[in-house]
């Protein structure tokens, strides 16, 4: 929210620097975002009266003697077409800094330095100013838009810096509230906190009004209570709508508001005043002289003063008049009953609306103002009711119309009186704080924060202000009194009165260190990618209409359609790591993400979905299927497990170049090369490898390692070159070695060959076989033995002979 | 005889001048001392010799041999040195040229960063403890004392699936369910992934947040503040200090906003710290006794405090990365840096 300082002023006795009170709000809760100094990029300018002034021939120029007071008579080259001899107007000295403009005098270009210089041969020592080459437009004084001199009142001394007669030395807090303080989202808001900050006193706005006529009765039917709990009605007659005082002008537009004219402009600043949003109807324009706070019908449409026009639904809380809406309420007045110049009598409105009913409406169509800001952020009944009589109060000082007697306060049975007593103690204050606060110290810390305070030994009863809806209970009050006191007053301390408890990771946690560290030791890198992608991820790998990964849950509001399906796979954020990295020309890498993927059991989801963790390998670049399985295989060997591996298919992999992973005939997820088709569509010219394993299966898989005794002799390695018929598999030799001696420990294949040196339809597969004696040492004729079985079983079983 | 082993001798001194080599000289040696060599040849001679000069001869012959044995050896030794002198020679390398490297891989910059966090904290007796990220309204906001209407849920853009399931915006649900299975005394750290509707170079759509709970009795604002000084301490290092300041959080009251004294220039005020010599990093306040009681602890008898901080922000500012983009690209370049 937005502080002017000199606004400020009106209700605090200021007495520290702007800096100053920056530190201050910061430490008990309110950080100025930005500190903006009006007029800082203004300097040396100075009151000064035209004593002479005689045109120069040929031009629009005038050559004028300027009576600056202390700092001299300067004679100063002026083309502006109001120069007359006897004005008084800002001159910038030389030296001076203002802002450029461009041709058409309005634009501001820069800033520049005023120099000594010649106009046609003239020598001029300064400049005289218009409003906009000091920063000053005609809301902050009179005649500050027009293009020519800024002309000021005879009253101002010559040679007096002009900034603080045109109010340059202002400045702007704008300050981040936190979502419990709707309360400080104002002018006097602020001020009470600034007030209390500084321990100055206060001085309240002034509601003061007096009902000087009778009006024709105003009635108000509020048929929505639980979303308006309270409706406050003025009729307010004979207004006379005119401009602004320049007071009223300069207040809104330190805040960033245009003004209108006085009637709208008391809403307005009674609405940055107070924080509480106001509407003025114009009453002639009000079917019925009545005011009905109800739902919109479904369909019903209404265009708010803004010119749009929207259609509602039952969603929608409008104010309407005995036959239309005529407001959206909380959000913009209807142009149907907009202030224009030519009313007459208007009706005042102060209400209090539900925040999420406005803040739904106001999404829903889109339609916001500062208005719907602040009742989305709440408001509360006693700024609603003193809001009202401000207004009043602004009527009469502006002097545009007569308040009336009428006057319809509904108050709802969802109304609600914010003031409430509260006993809290000290001492349970200090024992959550850890410190202890000196008693004196808590109850003016209260003082000054608007709460009555009794104290009666250790408890306080506290009247609680009717604006501090966010008070709930001691640890708010505690947290009022730190606020004030100082957190510097926090010491550390480290939780001597609490049990020892036993940290650290839990089992399962250290299985997914474990297998992290597995996994960078083999070379690959962590990636993390987002746990939403778009259905067309899913097309782009050709999953089918009917495959289980199209059963996925959808997220009602995502950012957009890229970022709207809960992933069932990682497989396509894996591929579009990759396609990314092939795009900026990285040739080669090797990833892993461990992350989860949700699986409903029905669709529209019931209740919480399955997060199921799954890890995802991927490489590209350099490396064959075998690199890829090889990772997998070192993760069995990593967990103590085996795997076994079969040809499978997948829709986004080689059809001969994919294995189904399972251990002990559970199964753990696949691996494969992506279908080159697919690598064509994505433009990759690197091939690449995907696996999935199921991370909670993995993990059952694990086993504990023990020590398994080492004979003392040494192990007897043969090759043995194979011929095999081109269908029969590795796996499936592997299988009678082993299973053809009891002391093949381990089965390695080293070589494959398909080609002329084989008769056609047949491979040659070289294995490297060991074996490991127990207690007895190997002969080579044993070994020999062994072999032979070996041989034998094969030729039988697999039609498999040495080469 | 005794002409003819001195005729050896100078015959086998003169040989052995000329060898250079170990394969020269075990030829030598054979010539000379092997089983059909000369000096072998020799004590079959014995036979001639007179058997009462026989010992004499013996001996003078065995002195011969050992004399040739020792020339041998010394001659091996200074050849072997030369030899290996030469291999040396040989072999050597530039030992500029590079290493075979590129073996290990790298961890993502938010598991570095969990993994010291949690160390840190298990060492002050912390369990780790992870919910789903599929919530419920319930356990993502209303046990954390954000009702439907409360403008609090204006601070974070949540995702919804239906009307009751959302993404969870904050690890904070987790603090809801360790309260509701366990009994005080409890500190948990539940760190996981949430998810907001925002989208720049500081935020993501999906990030990570660690959340720290203490819940025992007699637990202050202070030890909440001597346990993150620990924390700042051990994370940006042994000279940094601590900063509470006013803030809000709905499950918490008091609340605070964290900063910690810029590790980069000490406070003096730099770029990173945006010239104010402090870098807000976490989140964190006193259990609302709202929330307490909701989760069946009582708030007479016990109190807590809880923590949250962005897992990213963390890296972010540790290694000094400038937009959370890349953290989430999975470019190589980027993913190798971080080797630890």
């Amino acid at each position: 929210m937005k502080l002017p300082l000199s606004w400020l002023k009106d209700y605090v006795d200021v007495d520290v620097t702007a800096e100053e009170l920056q530190k201050k709000l910061f430490g008990c809760g309110f950080e100025v975002e930005e500190l903006i100094e009006i007029g800082k990029e203004i300097n040396g300018v100075v009151v000064g009266e035209v004593t002479e002034c005689e045109p120069v021939e040929g031009t629009h120029l005038h050559v004028c003697k300027v009576d600056c007071g202390a700092h001299g008579v300067k004679q100063i080259c002026c083309g502006a077409d109001n120069v007359v001899k006897g004005i008084k107007a800002p001159v910038a000295l030389v030296g001076a800094t203002v802002y450029a403009t461009a041709k058409d005098h309005v634009t501001i270009e820069g800033v520049m330095t005023i120099k000594k210089g010649k106009l046609r041969g003239i020598e001029s020592e300064g400049m005289l100013c218009s409003g906009v080459e000091i920063g000053v437009n005609g809301d902050m004084f009179d005649g500050g838009d027009y293009c020519g001199l800024l002309l000021l009142p005879s009253s101002f001394e010559n040679g007096a810096d002009v900034k603080p007669l045109l109010g340059l030395d202002d400045c702007i807090f704008d300050i981040s509230v936190t979502a419990n303080r709707p309360d400080c989202q104002s002018v006097l808001g602020m001020a009470r906190e600034v007030a209390a900050v500084l321990g100055k006193k206060l001085k309240e706005p002034d509601c003061s009004y007096t009902a000087k006529a009778k009006g024709e009765k105003v009635s108000v039917k509020v048929i929505a209570p639980d979303i308006c709990p309270r409706y406050i009605a003025h009729y307010v007659k004979d207004v006379r709508p005119a401009t602004s005082p320049l007071w009223l002008r300069k207040r809104l537009a330190l805040c960033g508001l245009r003004s209108i004219n006085n009637l709208v402009d008391i809403s307005n600043f009674v609405l940055l005043e107070m924080g509480q949003p106001m509407h003025a109807f114009d009453c002639a324009r009000l079917d019925g002289r009545e005011i009905v706070v109800r739902r919109a019908a479904d369909g019903e449409e209404i265009v708010t003063l803004d010119g749009k026009k929207f259609k509602l639904n039952g969603e929608n809380l409008v104010i309407c008049d005995g036959a239309k809406p005529c407001a959206l309420a909380g959000i913009m007045g209807g142009e149907n009953s907009e202030i224009t110049n030519g009313t007459k009598e208007l009706l005042f409105e102060s209400a209090k609306f539900a925040r999420d009913s406005i803040r739904k409406t106001s999404r829903a169509l889109g339609q916001h103002s500062d208005s719907s800001a602040l009742f989305e952020k709440g408001v509360c009944e006693y700024t609603t009711e003193r809001a009202m009589a401000r207004a009043l109060h602004l009527i009469e000082q502006l002097d545009c119309g007569t308040v009336t007697d009428v006057h319809v306060d509904v108050k709802t049975e969802f109304s609600r009186d914010g003031a409430k007593e509260m006993t809290v103690s000290l001492n349970k204050i200090n024992a959550l704080l850890g410190i202890e606060i000196p008693k004196q110290k808590a109850v003016e810390i209260l003082q000054s924060l608007g709460f009555g305070v009794n104290v009666c030994s250790d408890t306080m009863q506290l009247d609680v202000p009717a604006y501090r809806e966010d008070i709930d209970g001691s640890a708010d009050i505690a947290e009022e009194i730190i606020r004030e006191y100082g957190y510097e007053h926090v010491k550390s301390t480290f939780m001597p009165t609490a049990l020892i408890t036993n940290g650290g990771y839990s089992e399962e946690q250290k299985f997914e260190n474990r297998l992290k560290d597995n996994l960078v030791a083999l070379g690959l890198y962590e990636i993390s990618t987002y746990s939403f992608y778009s259905e067309k991820d899913l097309d782009m790998l050709h999953f089918p209409e009917d495959a289980p990964e199209r059963k996925f849950i959808k997220i009602k509001n995502p950012i957009g359609e890229d970022l709207s399906v809960m992933r069932t796979t990682l497989a396509p954020s894996m591929v579009n790591t990759i396609v990314r990295n092939l795009r900026r020309g990285n040739t080669d890498g090797k990833f892993f993400e461990l992350a989860k993927i949700y699986i409903p059991d029905e669709l529209p989801l019931k209740r919480q979905p399955q997060e199921k963790e799954i890890l995802c390998i991927g490489t590209f670049g350099g490396g064959t299927f075998f690199d890829v399985k090889g990772i997998i295989e070192d993760i069995a060997d990593s967990i103590n497990a085996k795997f076994e591996y079969a040809p499978a298919q997948k829709p986004f992999l080689h059809p001969g170049v994919c294995a189904q992973i399972t251990c002990n005939g559970k199964e753990l997820g696949y691996v494969g090369r992506l279908d080159p088709a697919i690598c064509e569509e994505l433009a990759m010219e690197r091939k690449a490898f995907i696996a999935e394993l199921d991370y909670q299966a993995l993990r059952k898989c694990a086993n504990a390692f023990k020590y398994k005794p080492v004979s003392k002799h040494p192990e007897a390695v043969r090759d043995l070159a194979l011929v095999a018929d081109v269908s029969v598999t590795c796996a499936q030799i592997e299988k009678e070695i082993y299973s053809a001696c009891k002391y093949v420990s381990q089965v390695k294949l080293f070589d494959v060959y398909i080609g002329r040196q084989v008769v056609e339809g047949k491979k040659s597969m070289a294995f490297t076989v060991t074996f490991t004696p127990n207690e007895e040492a190997f002969t080579p004729e044993r070994v020999d033995g062994f072999v032979k079985k070996i041989l034998n079983n094969l030729k039988r079983n697999l039609n498999v002979e040495l080469r | 005889m005794q002409d003819k082993i001195e005729l050896l001798k100078k015959k086998i001194a003169d040989a052995i001048k000329d060898v250079h080599s170990s394969d020269s000289l075990f030829q030598i040696k054979m010539k000379y001392l092997g089983k059909s060599g000369e000096v072998s040849e020799l004590m079959k001679g014995m036979r001639d010799v007179p058997k009462d000069k026989r010992p004499e001869v013996g001996m003078i012959i065995n002195a011969l041999k050992t004399w040739a044995e020792e020339q041998f050896g010394k001659l091996d030794k200074s050849i072997k040195a030369r030899e290996l002198k030469k291999q040396y020679a040989a072999e050597a390398i530039d030992v500029t040229l590079p290493g075979n490297t590129g073996r290990k891989g790298a961890y993502h910059p938010n598991t570095l960063v969990r993994r010291e966090l949690i160390s840190i904290f298990s060492g002050m007796g912390f369990t780790v403890y992870e919910g789903p990220e599929i919530e419920s309204d319930y356990y993502n906001f209303t046990a954390l004392n954000t009702p439907a209407d409360h403008p609090a849920r204006d601070m974070q853009d949540t995702f919804y699936i239906t009307d009751d399931l959302l993404l969870r915006t904050q690890t904070s649900a987790g603090q809801i369910r360790v309260m509701e299975k366990s009994a005080p005394p409890i500190k948990i750290l539940s760190p996981g992934k949430v998810y907001r509707s925002d989208d720049d170079a500081t935020h993501s759509p999906m990030f990570s947040q660690m959340e720290g709970l203490v819940v025992d009795k007699g637990i202050t604002l202070c030890d909440l503040k001597g346990m993150l000084d620990e924390f700042a301490r051990k994370i940006f290092g042994e000279a940094v200090k601590t900063r509470l300041r006013p803030s809000y959080f709905p499950f918490t009251e008091p609340s605070v906003e964290v900063d910690v004294s810029c590790f980069e220039c000490g406070g003096k005020g730099c770029r990173l710290c945006k010239g104010t010599g402090w870098i807000e990093v976490l989140g964190a306040g006193m259990v609302n006794r709202r929330v307490l009681e909701g989760c069946g602890v009582d708030p007479e008898e016990y109190s807590g405090f809880a923590f949250g901080m962005g897992i990213e922000r963390i890296a972010m500012l540790k290694y000094g990365i400038n937009n959370m983009k890349l953290l989430f690209e999975g470019d190589v370049r980027f993913l190798k840096q971080f080797k630890a």
